[in-house]
C-alpha cells in the first residue's frame, strides 16, 4: 500500500486536466487579459501591457452603473433575506405540525429555473396597456396608484430586482438555518428553561450564538452570491440591462464579452478581477468581524 | 401560578407562528399558481383582463400546443437533456476518480495538491469563464455539444463532498479487500461506490438542477437556436419568440420547463434537501 | 504451511519535524509450525499489529525475509499472498449480504483457479456451515449481532481455503460472555481445518487459553515465545513475568547475600545467585500463609468463593500494596493485621535491578 504512485495519478488524471483547461489556466489567463492594452479578438495581438483596461472600465458610466446597482443589491438583500429566513427557521423550528410541508414548499424556489419564474415575476409586476398587472391591482387597494416596475422608475425596478433576488435565495438559507437549528441540542433550551430563561433571552443568548457559524457562513456566501448576479435581472428585464439601467457587474463583463456592446474580453477580464477584488475585501472584512462575534463550539 | 394568560399567550404565539410561515408559503407558491394559471386561459380571455382573475373557468390546454410548435421548445428539450445527461456523466467519473485518488491512494504531494484543489472551489465561475469563452471559440467548439459540456463537466466542491464521504469508509475495508485480491479499481467500483451511493445521488442530483437550469455558459457559446437550452430558449421566446404579447403561451412553456424539476425534487425530497443542506451553493 | 519471520524489521518515516523515525518491528526473528495457533501478545504500540500486517502483505518489511514454506513471500503484494485475515472490526462490506461477503474474495480469483458458480456456493455453504451461521446467509451485516459479524468475518477468511489465517484482535469487540465462547470457536474451528493461525491481543488470558505458542512482544522487539504454560512458569525478563497472570505479579525490591534470598530484612528462601540487589517477582498464588519468615501487614481480605484474595503491604514491596490468592480454606492462618507467609519457590523469580533480564538461579525452602 505504499507505492502505487503512478497509478493515483491515473485516477486524478481526468480531474487534473479539467480543472487545468478550465479553471486554473482561466484564472491565470484573466489577470493576463486584464492588463494586455488594446487587445484584439480577431487578431489575438495587443498593443502592450498597463493597467488602461481597468482605467476604462472604471470610467465606463455603464460599469459605474452596475457597479451601484450590485451594491444597492447587496445591501438590501443580503440582510433582509438572511433575517427574514432566519425568523421563517425559528418558526419552523417551533411547530411540528406541517413542518415536512412547509419545509418542502420553502424549497421549491431551489429547483426552478431562475430565467423562467423570473418571466412570472415579470409579469405580475408589469404594468402594460392592456393591464396594471396583479401586483398593482394589490398596491390599488391600499390606494396606491398603478406604477411600470419593469419600465418605469428606477427605485421601482431596483425593488423588483430585490424582491425576486430573496425570492431566489430563500430555500438555501431556510434549509441551511433549519438544520442548524435542529441541532442545537435540546440539553441547552432544557437548561434555559429550567432557569426560567425568557424567550427572547434563549432566543439572542442560546439560539444565535449556537447557530452564529451557520449564520456567519450564510452571511459570507450570500455576499459573494449577490454580488455575482446577473440571471436575476436578465430575467426580468431582458438581456439588454444597461438600457434598463438595470445592469449589474457580472452582467457588465459578459456585455463587453458578448453581447449588444461585445467583443472586448479585456475590458471584460478588467470588470472581473475587479469584481474579485471586491468579493475578496468584502469576504476578509466578514472573516475580521466574525472573529469576535462567532462562537465556534 | 396563574397559567391561564400563559396558556394564552403560548396560543397567540403559535397563531402568529403560523400566519406568517403560511404567508410565506404563499408568497412562494402563488408565482407557481400564477403561471400554472395563465399558462391555462386562452389568449384572448388573457388579453381581454385588464383586472387580473385568480382563477379561470375556461381552462384550456391550447397554450402547451403553441409552446411546443410555434416554437422549438422540444428542441430546447432535447439540447437540455443531452446537455444534462453528458454532463452529469462526465462529472460522475471524473469525480469519482479523483475522490478515490485523494481519499483512499497514496502518492507524493498528495495533500498539497488537495489543498489546491479546495482553494479552487473559492474561484468564482465569473473569473474564468472570460478565458473559458476565447478558449472554445479557439477550438471552433461554439455552438457544438462539447463546447457546452467540457468547461461545465468539474464542480471541485463535489469532489470535495465524495472524497469525505469516501473518507469515512473504514481503512480495514480496504485491507480486507487487498488481502481478498481485489484489485484498487474493483475495489472503487464494488465496494466504495455502492457504500457511497447516497452521496453519489446526491450529487448527481444537484449536477443535473445545475445544468438544467444553467444559463450564463449555454448563451455564451450557444447563439445559434439549434444549440439552445431551456434556459436561453425561454429568454429568446420572450425577446424575440411568438410575440412579446403571447404571455399564456410563454407561462406554458415555464410551466413545461419547470415539471421536470419539481417532479424530480418531489420523488427525491429528502436527498436532495440533505445534500443541498451539506453545503451546496445555488449555481 | 510453515511460516518463517527472518530478521523482519520495519520502520515508519518520521512524521513532522523533529520526530525520530518509529522503528515498529525490530529485527523479528521466528518460526510458526505448520498448523500452529500463535498468539502475538503485548501492550498497544508493541508493534503485534505491524508483525501482522507484515504477515498478510499489507506492510513491507525495511529488511529481513518472510517465508511462507518455502517460498520467499517478502516481496509478495497482499493479494498474491493467500492469506486469509480478520480484521479487528471485521471489515465487512456494509452493502452486500453475508453470503455475497462471503463470495467475494472467491471472485477475485482469476483464470483456472476461479471456481465456477456452482464450485463458489459450495465453498460459501460450507465456510458458513464451519463457523455455524448457515442461516444468516440472507442478512446484511448491520442485522447481524457482534458475534455472528465475527463468524463471518471468519468465514470470509477461510472460504478461500488461505495458507494462513490471520485474526487482529479478534475478541477486542465483543463482551465479556461471548469473548468465552468465541475463543472456544476459534480454536474449534482452527482445529477443525488445521490453517496455520496468528492472532494478536493485548489480552494475556485470551493468549494463554486458547493458543499452542505465545509471543510477547513489547516496543518492536520480540521478549519470549513459548508455550503458554512455559512462558508464565519461566519468564525470560521482568515484562513478560508482569504482562502474564492476573492479579499481576508483585515485585519487591530484595537483596542477595550469602546463598540466602533476603525480603524486607528476614531471608526467605536459599539462593544460589551472587550477591547484590534484585527485583524479586512472585506469583500471587506463589504465598503460604502463616508458615514463613515472610511478614506483611494485612489490609482487607476479598473472599472470591474458591479463592480469597488478600489485599497486603509491606516496606519493600514496590508499589502501594500488592495481592496474594490463597486458598479458602487457610483463611483462618490469617489473624490479626499482620501474617508471615512461606514462599513457593517456582513462584519466584529473581530479575536484574537495571536490565530486568532474569537472573536464573535455584531457589529452595
Amino acid at each position: 500500500m505504499e507505492k502505487r504512485n503512478h497509478k493515483a495519478w491515473l485516477y486524478l488524471a481526468p480531474a487534473l486536466v479539467f480543472l487545468g483547461l478550465f479553471l486554473v489556466y482561466p484564472l491565470i489567463d484573466v489577470f493576463i487579459f486584464s492588463l494586455e492594452e488594446g487587445y484584439n479578438f480577431a487578431s489575438q495581438t495587443s498593443f502592450g501591457t498597463g493597467l488602461y483596461n481597468f482605467s476604462y472600465v472604471l470610467h465606463d458610466p455603464y460599469f459605474l452603473q452596475a457597479l451601484k446597482n450590485t451594491f444597492i443589491l447587496v445591501l438590501i438583500t443580503v440582510p433582509v433575506s438572511t433575517g427574514l429566513a432566519l425568523l421563517i427557521s425559528v418558526g419552523l423550528a417551533s411547530i411540528k405540525k406541517l413542518r415536512n410541508l412547509f419545509q418542502t414548499i420553502y424549497f421549491l424556489p431551489y429547483v426552478t429555473n431562475t430565467l423562467a419564474v423570473g418571466l412570472v415575476f415579470m409579469i405580475l409586476f408589469q404594468k402594460t396597456p392592456y393591464s396594471d398587472g396583479f401586483v398593482n391591482l394589490i398596491l390599488g387597494f391600499f390606494g396606491v396608484a398603478p406604477i411600470d416596475f419593469i419600465g418605469g422608475p428606477y427605485w421601482a425596478k431596483m425593488l423588483v430586482l430585490c424582491l425576486y433576488t430573496i425570492w431566489v435565495v430563500m430555500p438555501f438559507k431556510v434549509l441551511v438555518l433549519t438544520s442548524a437549528l435542529a441541532s442545537v441540542k435540546q440539553d441547552y433550551y432544557n437548561a434555559a428553561m429550567v432557569d426560567g430563561t425568557p424567550k427572547w433571552r434563549v432566543f439572542t443568548k442560546i439560539t444565535v450564538p449556537m447557530i452564529s457559524p451557520t449564520l456567519f457562513y450564510l452571511i459570507i456566501t450570500g455576499f459573494i452570491g449577490a454580488f455575482k448576479a446577473y440571471s436575476d435581472a436578465v430575467a426580468l428585464f431582458g438581456t439588454n440591462l444597461n438600457a434598463a439601467e438595470m445592469n449589474t457587474i457580472v452582467g457588465y463583463v459578459y456585455d463587453m464579452l458578448y453581447g449588444a456592446s461585445g467583443g472586448y474580453p479585456s475590458y471584460a477580464s478588467a470588470a472581473a478581477v475587479i469584481l474579485f477584488a471586491i468579493v475578496l475585501t468584502i469576504t476578509c472584512i466578514n472573516l475580521i468581524v466574525s472573529r469576535k462575534h462567532v462562537h465556534y463550539s | 401560578m396563574n397559567k391561564k394568560p400563559n396558556r394564552l399567550g403560548h396560543t397567540a404565539g403559535k397563531t402568529v407562528t403560523y400566519a406568517l410561515l403560511i404567508l410565506w408559503g404563499l408568497l412562494v407558491l402563488f408565482p407557481f399558481y400564477w403561471m400554472v394559471l395563465t399558462s391555462l386561459k386562452s389568449y384572448s380571455a388573457y388579453n381581454g383582463e385588464y383586472i387580473p382573475k385568480l382563477f379561470t373557468l375556461s381552462p384550456t390546454l391550447e397554450n402547451y400546443a403553441t409552446a411546443f410548435t410555434a416554437v422549438p421548445l422540444l428542441d430546447y428539450f432535447v439540447n437540455t437533456v443531452i446537455f444534462t445527461l453528458v454532463t452529469t456523466g462526465l462529472m460522475l467519473i471524473v469525480t469519482v476518480l479523483a475522490a478515490f485518488a485523494f481519499s483512499r491512494l497514496q502518492f507524493p504531494g498528495k495533500d498539497l495538491l488537495f489543498t489546491v484543489v479546495l482553494a479552487l472551489m473559492m474561484i468564482p465561475s465569473e473569473l474564468v469563464v472570460i478565458t473559458n469563452y476565447v478558449t472554445v471559440t479557439d477550438w471552433d467548439l461554439r455552438n457544438t455539444f462539447a463546447g457546452l459540456i467540457l468547461p461545465s463537466v468539474t464542480s471541485v466542491f463535489y469532489i470535495y463532498l465524495l472524497r469525505e464521504n469516501f473518507s469515512q469508509i473504514p481503512d480495514e475495508l480496504y485491507y480486507a479487500a487487498k488481502v481478498d485480491g481485489t484489485s484498487d479499481f474493483k475495489y472503487l467500483w464494488k465496494v466504495m461506490v455502492p457504500i457511497c451511493r447516497p452521496t453519489i445521488v446526491t450529487i448527481t442530483i444537484l449536477k443535473v438542477i445545475e445544468c438544467w437550469n444553467s444559463y450564463v455558459w449555454p448563451r455564451l457559446v450557444a447563439d445559434e437556436a439549434d444549440y439552445f437550452l431551456v434556459s436561453v430558449g425561454i429568454q429568446e421566446l420572450r425577446e424575440n419568440g411568438f410575440g412579446r404579447e403571447n404571455i399564456p403561451g410563454m407561462m406554458a412553456a415555464v410551466v413545461a420547463i419547470c415539471v421536470p424539476l419539481i417532479v424530480l425534487f418531489l420523488i427525491f425530497r429528502k436527498k436532495i434537501m440533505a445534500g443541498v443542506a451539506r453545503g451546496g451553493t445555488k449555481g | 504451511m510453515k511460516v518463517t519471520l527472518q530478521n523482519l524489521t520495519k520502520t515508519f518515516p518520521a512524521r513532522g519535524k523533529g520526530k525520530k523515525p518509529v522503528t515498529a518491528v525490530d529485527n523479528f526473528t521466528l518460526e510458526i509450525q505448520d498448523g500452529e495457533l500463535l498468539a502475538l501478545l503485548g501492550p498497544s504500540g508493541c508493534g503485534k499489529s505491524t508483525t501482522l500486517n507484515l504477515l498478510c502483505g499489507l506492510l513491507e518489511p525495511s529488511s529481513g525475509k518472510l517465508f511462507f514454506g518455502d517460498d520467499d513471500v517478502t516481496k509478495l503484494p497482499a493479494q498474491n499472498r493467500g492469506v486469509g485475515m480478520v480484521f479487528q472490526n471485521y471489515a465487512l462490506y456494509p452493502h452486500l449480504t453475508v453470503e455475497q461477503n462471503i463470495r467475494f474474495p472467491l471472485e477475485n480469483l482469476k483464470g483456472k483457479d476461479r471456481p465456477t458458480k456452482e464450485q463458489m456456493a459450495n465453498k460459501v455453504k460450507e465456510a458458513a456451515d464451519l463457523v455455524q451461521i448457515g442461516e444468516l446467509l440472507e442478512r446484511k451485516p448491520s442485522e447481524l449481532s457482534g458475534g455472528q459479524q465475527q463468524r463471518v468475518a471468519i468465514a470470509r477468511a477461510l472460504v478461500k481455503m488461505p495458507r494462513i489465517l490471520l485474526l487482529d484482535e479478534p475478541l477486542s469487540n465483543l463482551d465479556a460472555r461471548l469473548r468465552l465462547q468465541t475463543r472456544e470457536e476459534i480454536r474449534r474451528i482452527q482445529r477443525a481445518t488445521g490453517i496455520t493461525t496468528v492472532f494478536v491481543t493485548h489480552d494475556q488470558e485470551e493468549a494463554m487459553s486458547i493458543s499452542d505458542r505465545i509471543v510477547v512482544m513489547k516496543d518492536g522487539l520480540l521478549h519470549q515465545a513459548g508455550k503458554p504454560q512455559e512462558v508464565y512458569d519461566d519468564p525470560a525478563d521482568l515484562f513478560v513475568a508482569k504482562f502474564l497472570g492476573t492479579p499481576p505479579i508483585n515485585t519487591f525490591d530484595g537483596q542477595v547475600k550469602d546463598g540466602k534470598l533476603f525480603l524486607n530484612g528476614a531471608a526467605v528462601l536459599s539462593c544460589d545467585a551472587p550477591d547484590g540487589d534484585v527485583v524479586v517477582a512472585i506469583r500471587p498464588e506463589g504465598f503460604l500463609p502463616g508458615e514463613g519468615s515472610f511478614i506483611c501487614c494485612v489490609q482487607r481480605l476479598e473472599v472470591m468463593g474458591r479463592d480469597t484474595s488478600l489485599v497486603c503491604n509491606c516496606p519493600c514491596f514496590t508499589g502501594e500494596h500488592f495481592r496474594v490468592i490463597i486458598d479458602s480454606d487457610d483463611t483462618q492462618k490469617v489473624t490479626g493485621t499482620s501474617v508471615s507467609f512461606g514462599l513457593k519457590p517456582g513462584k519466584v523469580f529473581l530479575f536484574d535491578k537495571e536490565t530486568g533480564c532474569r537472573i536464573r538461579c535455584n531457589l529452595g525452602e
